[in-house]
């Protein structure tokens, strides 16, 4: 299977964009080589500002573009995106409704050797509580290149969560991506598995291996954390009578968080949240920290036989 | 550069007399909101909207027009007074300051209110907007300038800072910041709370031009304005020095003027000195 990062994915579909719209404008703080803006700053210099070490003004200055009519980009590390300017994407970017995509890269433990401090497993929190904000998480390049095609026409403020390292590519170019519709990639009575990101092609390598052992499950790419698609979880709630959420972000407040809400208000089953269990991470390759925070196929296999068990009581 | 006539300053210094009625009308109206800071940045506004800026009342989205960004959103009312005056929304409207389901919100919605270029009121952001919009400006080549003000309180925020580098970074001669410095923030005086002074030496040290004036003499103001049009490679900061809830004699640099609203018996009061 070929891989792509999603950052990689993003630097490429930006230049894109560039290529075909002219109010187009990117701000990145001193981290383009990493965010993969880079190369739009190569090609279109006239269209990039780089706001330095300053993410708080990138935010701001991001909310005066767009005011002046420019559909602007802006780009960082997660935790720096949604963290440290999170007073300024919720008052100047989502209060004001403005035209803005924070595209922040290096998500969830995957960032690996920076360690903790660098590892944002509470963005997805923390910005789907924002009113006007829609939260996209895509789980590989074909879609990642997708959605910042439809976020660039979509009206409105918009956090893209990408990530650092080499994800399979689970999509053909030509797949349909529409903001706050998942995606059933397998259909299954068993169990559903809803996922984001990172955890959506390990969510289809366990389904795999269930299948042969007869159990049939749903698999589902819940890119759109917010709005969430209500639709598909409600079915999959009453098709399959179990859900287990993945997602490389905090069990609080996250996708696992949002599909909770929407079934135990509308068609209460058991619901497993596979994710982050409320801890930092720490400094590690990506493989050796999704093994030892338990993102892995064998654990999603493993909670699937326990959320089965739930299910028969 | 215009010329600075006596006939423009009448305008302007009625204008701002008419406005600050208005702040104390509606503020007393309200029954809460900021009092001391919207008198205190009342002649400069007044000089923006009726001398420098080219704005147009039937169209507040036309793109060429001049930008005011207040930044220390708080003082709203000398925005709403301002924006009435001009004609962008009936002065009756003020009446609804503050209330449920008004546009007038307790700080500036841009999405509310016609005119409004930013929605501000969280200190420190509304600098950074302006240092975007004149970035806008100066990639479509377009001739408008773009307004700030800010507290002397407000600046103590880091973020500001962050803004003040990225404009002379960008060699932004279409911004202006004016610093509202009443020398009071809700705490106290700044230089006791924590002081951002000297305020000049600091927007210098950022690569500002830097001019400071009596921020209540409308020949200054106007002087500062025509100043900065000829200023080319950097923006200017203008260090206006103003009292808190100027023209209340009774109001004028008292702390406890910065965030309540005059009573009724002080409404009539204030009314009366501002005939």
């Amino acid at each position: 299977m070929d891989k792509q990062a999603t950052r990689d994915a993003y630097g490429k579909a930006l230049v894109e964009l560039g290529s075909l719209y002219d109010d187009i404008v990117v701000l990145d703080a001193d981290l383009s080589k990493s965010t993969k803006t880079f190369d739009f700053a190569k090609k279109f210099p006239d269209r990039f500002f780089n706001a330095g070490i300053a993410e708080q003004n990138m935010m701001g200055m991001a909310a005066g573009l767009a005011a002046a009519g420019k559909v602007v980009f802006a780009s960082s590390f997660a935790i720096f995106a949604a963290g440290r300017a999170f007073e300024q994407v919720r008052n100047s970017l989502a209060y004001a409704n403005l035209n803005v995509k924070i595209c922040a890269t290096h998500s969830g433990i995957t960032v690996g050797e920076d360690g903790g401090s660098h590892q944002s497993v509470e963005d997805i929190a923390i910005m789907r509580s924002i009113p006007n904000l829609t939260v996209i998480v895509p789980s590989d390049g074909v879609s990642t290149r997708q959605a910042l095609f439809k976020l660039y026409q979509h009206q409105g403020p918009a956090y893209l969560r990408l990530g650092r390292p080499a994800l399979p590519l689970i999509y053909k170019d030509d797949m349909d991506f529409q903001i706050g519709h998942g995606i059933q990639l397998r259909q299954g009575h068993d169990a559903a598995i809803i996922a984001c990101g990172a955890m959506v092609a390990l969510a289809l390598q366990a389904a795999e291996i269930l299948a042969a052992e007869g159990i049939q499950l749903s698999v589902v790419d819940m890119h759109s954390i917010k709005p969430l698609d209500k639709d598909i979880t409600v079915s999959l709630a009453m098709q399959t009578g179990a859900m287990l959420t993945a997602e490389e972000h905090s069990i609080i407040g996250g996708l696992g968080s949002a599909v909770c809400e929407v079934v135990s208000e509308n068609y209460p089953v058991p619901v497993m949240r596979m994710g982050i269990n409320d801890v930092f991470g720490q400094s590690g390759t990506p493989d050796e920290l999704m093994q030892h925070y338990g993102l892995t196929v064998d654990k999603i296999v493993q909670n699937i036989h326990l959320l089965l068990k739930k299910k028969t009581k | 550069m215009k010329e600075i006539t006596e006939e423009a300053v009448a305008i302007t210094i009625e204008k701002a007399r008419q406005m600050r009625r208005n702040i104390i009308k509606m503020l007393g109206q309200a029954g809460s909101g900021h009092t001391g800071g919207s008198l205190s940045a009342s002649d400069i506004v007044a000089c923006l909207y009726f001398w420098e800026m080219n704005v147009d009342p039937a169209n507040p989205h036309w793109p060429d027009r001049d930008r005011f960004v207040l930044s220390k959103g708080h003082a709203a009312p000398v925005l709403y007074a301002v924006l009435a005056e001009k004609g962008f929304f009936p002065i009756d409207n003020l009446n609804s300051l503050r209330t449920l389901g008004s546009p007038l919100q307790g700080h500036p919605d841009m999405r509310k209110v016609p005119g409004v270029e930013a929605s501000t009121g969280s200190l420190g952001q509304g600098i950074s907007w302006a240092v975007g919009m004149a970035l806008a400006g100066k990639m479509d080549k377009k001739s408008y300038r773009v307004y700030t003000m800010l507290g002397d309180g407000e600046i103590e925020e880091g973020m500001v800072w962050e803004a003040a580098m990225a404009a002379a970074h960008y060699k932004l001669d279409n911004l202006m910041a004016f610093v509202d410095h009443n020398g009071l923030q809700i705490d106290g005086r700044v230089q006791e709370v924590m002081s951002p002074l000297p305020i000049p030496d600091k927007f210098r040290a950022f690569g500002w031009e830097v001019l400071e004036i009596d921020g209540h003499d409308h020949k200054q103001i106007m002087a500062a304005l025509n100043s900065a049009r000829t200023v080319s490679g950097r923006p200017t900061a203008v260090i206006a020095h103003t009292i808190k809830g100027k023209g209340c004699s009774f109001m004028e640099d008292r702390v406890e003027w910065h965030g309540v609203a005059p009573k009724p018996d002080e409404v009539k009061k204030a009314l009366a000195e501002l005939l």
